[in-house]
């Protein structure tokens, strides 16, 4: 045992506490009142409910930010398709973006939105803008210029193409783009906490009580297996809304 | 629009925090001495500027080699690229709870953090990098009499760079990001300030998020700069 107090007379230590006693006489100390334990199974078991709402609030901020992410960045990316000379302002000034600390950039908006979910968001979904956009312009460009040769020469318009052509086999990395963009924000939503926003945070950063493993593992533990959710989710998606490539799959096999 | 809304109050909160960088401020909870002010500003900055590059050079240190041996080989794909994806789901505020709690805390601990968060994206990308040098001109190189080391070398890393940076910006990214709640590993960064409300203020929160956002900045503006240098001129002129 590495209990500091081990050797020291019973009646010289005095009331420390039950547990304390209890172990002494060889009844068994409650694992969190245990010094240098790991993870306390029990404790775990009995206050796992206790992470249900914070975790709730973690996947209502990914799923929000996200969105709003995906809709700005699709919008930039169909304005820089259309107009080339924006590519670059929107690549440098999403890049920026990402490149800001989200726990830096919940700071900078505190003078002007206060703490609060909406700060949590703002910031998180302006993190996602540089991965998405980046996606959906690479899976653009890689549309081969015979399919769109082809589609020209069916009489399709440009517009016609961009929606019924280029899009559509854009698909898988405007997809890939939102499982690192999603995967990537259900991580960093856990410092929302410090924005006010909530989320699995709250049970590791507790008016900074940090020191117990066991709350520390579960919130990370089910932020990562969020994570890996998404992540599958995502997988499964890029499958089925791309038939073609199991199609293409079978034909050479 | 009312008058509340102009934007009178939003400038007082970014001003005093301007002020709070070049002047040194009362604080309420330390008994007289003064808080903020450029001189602490800059050994808060300094601080997060050692402990990250540190972080980023042992990030470094181990993902490299290894993406260029298997990147090499072509073994370990799924490894490769699947601990990439790993890393993205690591919560940071976890991970750096985690390390304080059962390791300790102080520079090592939080070092050895860091640099776990940057080892995935530079692993992965140099592993992609180099498996994506056409298979010809490594056969070309291998003709012309270059062993196995010059071809990793003089082929395949040099053409193999401007994905190792895209790897290396995204560490990076992820280290100074994580490196902002390093006082809970016991190590005083920028993110005193933006953790220590009840010690700086208001004022002190902001500043330090101002700081550290042009911190983050520097770093990507220094590595892109770094890529550029770094990347071949026949490589630069190809179209991407």
């Amino acid at each position: 045992m590495n209990n500091p107090l081990a050797g020291i007379p019973l009646a010289a230590v005095g009331e420390v506490g039950e547990g304390f006693l209890k172990e002494r006489t060889g009844e068994t100390l409650p694992c969190q009142a245990r010094p240098n334990h790991l993870f306390c199974a029990d404790w775990a078991s009995e206050n796992l409910h206790r992470y249900g709402t914070p975790a709730l609030q973690q996947f209502e901020l990914v799923i929000i930010s996200v969105l709003i992410g995906f809709v700005v960045a699709f919008a930039f990316a169909l304005l820089a398709h259309r107009y080339h000379l924006l590519q670059w302002p929107l690549l440098a000034g999403t890049g920026l973006l990402f490149a800001i600390p989200s726990l830096a950039f919940f700071m900078l908006l505190l003078p002007i939105t206060g703490r609060g979910r909406e700060t949590a968001i703002i910031a998180l979904s302006a993190y996602t803008l540089q991965i998405i956009y980046r996606n959906v312009m690479s899976g653009l460009a890689n549309v081969p210029e015979s399919a769109k040769d082809a589609a020209r020469g069916m009489g399709l318009t440009e517009n016609q193409i961009l929606w019924k052509v280029e899009l559509p086999l854009a698909v898988p990395e405007i997809i890939g783009g939102l499982r690192i963009a999603t995967v990537s924000t259900v991580a960093i939503a856990t410092l929302a906490v410090l924005a006010g926003g909530g989320g699995l945070g709250t049970q590791i950063y507790n008016g900074g009580n940090l020191t117990f493993p066991t709350a520390i593992i579960l919130s990370g533990g089910i932020a990562i297996l969020m994570a890996l959710a998404f992540e599958a989710v995502f997988v499964l998606v890029q499958r089925l809304a791309t038939p073609w490539r199991r199609a293409e799959a079978e034909a050479t096999a | 629009m009312s008058a509340a809304l102009l934007p009178h109050p939003l400038f007082a909160g970014f001003a005093g925090a301007f002020e709070f960088i070049f002047s040194k401020q009362e604080s309420s909870v330390t008994g007289g001495k003064k808080v903020g002010g450029l001189e602490q500003v800059l050994e808060l900055s300094w601080t997060q500027i050692e402990v990250s590059l540190l972080a980023l050079a042992v990030a470094m240190l181990i993902a490299l080699p290894l993406g260029l041996y298997f990147g090499h080989k072509g073994a370990g794909e799924l490894v490769a690229v699947g601990l990439g994806n790993a890393g993205r789901a690591i919560p940071e505020l976890a991970l750096l709870a985690f390390v304080a709690a059962i390791v300790g805390v102080g520079v090592v601990p939080l070092v050895g953090a860091l640099a776990v968060l940057g080892i995935p994206p530079i692993l992965t990308n140099t592993f992609v990098g180099i498996r994506q040098v056409d298979r010809a001109t490594v056969d070309a190189a291998r003709g012309v009499g270059m062993t196995e080391f010059e071809i990793m070398r003089k082929v395949e890393l040099p053409m193999a760079v401007p994905s190792i940076m895209t790897g290396v910006r995204g560490a990076s990214i992820n280290i100074i990001a994580t490196a902002t709640i390093a006082p809970l590993v016991g190590v005083v960064t920028l993110g005193d300030f933006i953790l220590g409300e009840n010690v700086y203020g208001v004022d002190g929160v902001v500043a330090g998020a101002m700081v550290t956002a042009i911190l983050a900045l520097l770093f990507e503006f220094a590595l892109a700069g770094l890529q550029r240098r770094l990347t071949s001129r026949g490589l630069r002129l190809q179209p991407q």
